[in-house]
């Protein structure tokens, strides 16, 4: 059952970018540049897409459990750190230089669009080169916390 | 702009769908991470990838949508492509999140670091592209 609601929820997901426009990366980046050409259309995408997500939240988490699984998996942390700055900064400077943030890039490749699939290897890299740099970082901090 | 408020809120329906049913957010860079990270024991999150590739090509050859048309050669700068993908790879791991993560799910629940990292990257992002826009200009 959590495999289908899963692949439910992403065909739904896939359909709705699709259908937006932010698929096509120029879409996006005619958002993010502000000049004559302006298009804000990523913000009616986004702005509907809050607007349920914001309605339904309320009535969904106010429910005991959800359908197939026992608890809800939200992320608890509420502080701002240089971390999520960084790492947005980051992103935004991709985001801008691209078009692409990871579903459209995703949707893209299954459309076998050159700019996506190439932008998704380099964004899966980046990833996990993220995560060994994070496990290389951890395991230093716990030996020399040992040495002290 | 009929298709982008259309679909809006089919991503806001997949967002409290997954909610709902798996009780989980549908952010793709956490979901794209937790699928590789433990690809035995993550079916459900394969699926949501599958799925959202279906629903790619459902839209795609169902609907009259005259904008979507977006099988490219490489028509943009490629290495714009290579650099923006480990630059928000890296990114989104660091910062928790991406546009759906943070700019949907976590700004729906009203969490206060979505909500700086939403205005960071969309500022960061405009930022970048109006100033690569002037100079290629």
């Amino acid at each position: 059952m959590k495999a289908l609601a899963a692949a439910l929820a992403g065909v739904v997901f896939g359909v709705g970018l699709t259908v937006s426009g932010m698929v096509d990366p120029r879409n996006v980046l005619a958002f993010l540049t502000l000049d004559a050409a302006w298009n804000p259309a990523l913000i009616l995408v986004m702005g509907s897409a809050l607007a349920v997500a914001a309605l339904g939240y309320r009535w969904v988490l106010r429910r005991a459990h959800p359908l197939f699984a026992d608890g809800f998996t939200i992320p608890a942390r509420r502080d701002i750190d240089p971390a999520l700055l960084g790492g947005a900064a980051l992103f935004g400077v991709g985001w801008g230089l691209s078009g692409y943030c990871p579903g459209p890039a995703l949707v893209g490749a299954f459309f076998v669009d050159a700019r996506a699939l190439v932008f998704l290897c380099a964004c899966l890299i980046g990833g996990a080169a993220h995560d060994l740099g994070s496990a290389v970082f951890a395991r230093r901090a716990r030996l020399v916390e040992a040495d002290g | 702009m009929t298709n982008a408020i259309v679909g809006g809120l089919l991503i806001g329906c997949s967002a409290v769908w997954m909610m709902w049913s798996l009780g989980r957010v549908a952010g793709i860079s956490g979901i794209v991470a937790t699928a590789f990270r433990n690809p035995g024991g993550a079916v459900w999150a394969w699926m949501f990838l599958l799925g959202l590739g279906a629903g790619g090509w459902l839209a795609r050859g169902l609907l009259p949508v005259d904008s979507i048309d977006v099988v490219s050669s490489l028509g943009s700068w490629p290495p714009a492509m290579v650099v923006g993908g480990l630059l928000v790879g890296f990114g989104t791991r660091l910062g928790a999140g991406c546009t759906s993560g943070h700019g949907v799910c976590g700004i729906a629940r009203f969490s206060p670091r979505s909500l700086v990292a939403t205005c960071t990257f969309v500022g960061v992002g405009m930022l970048t592209a109006t100033l690569i826009a002037g100079v290629f200009a």
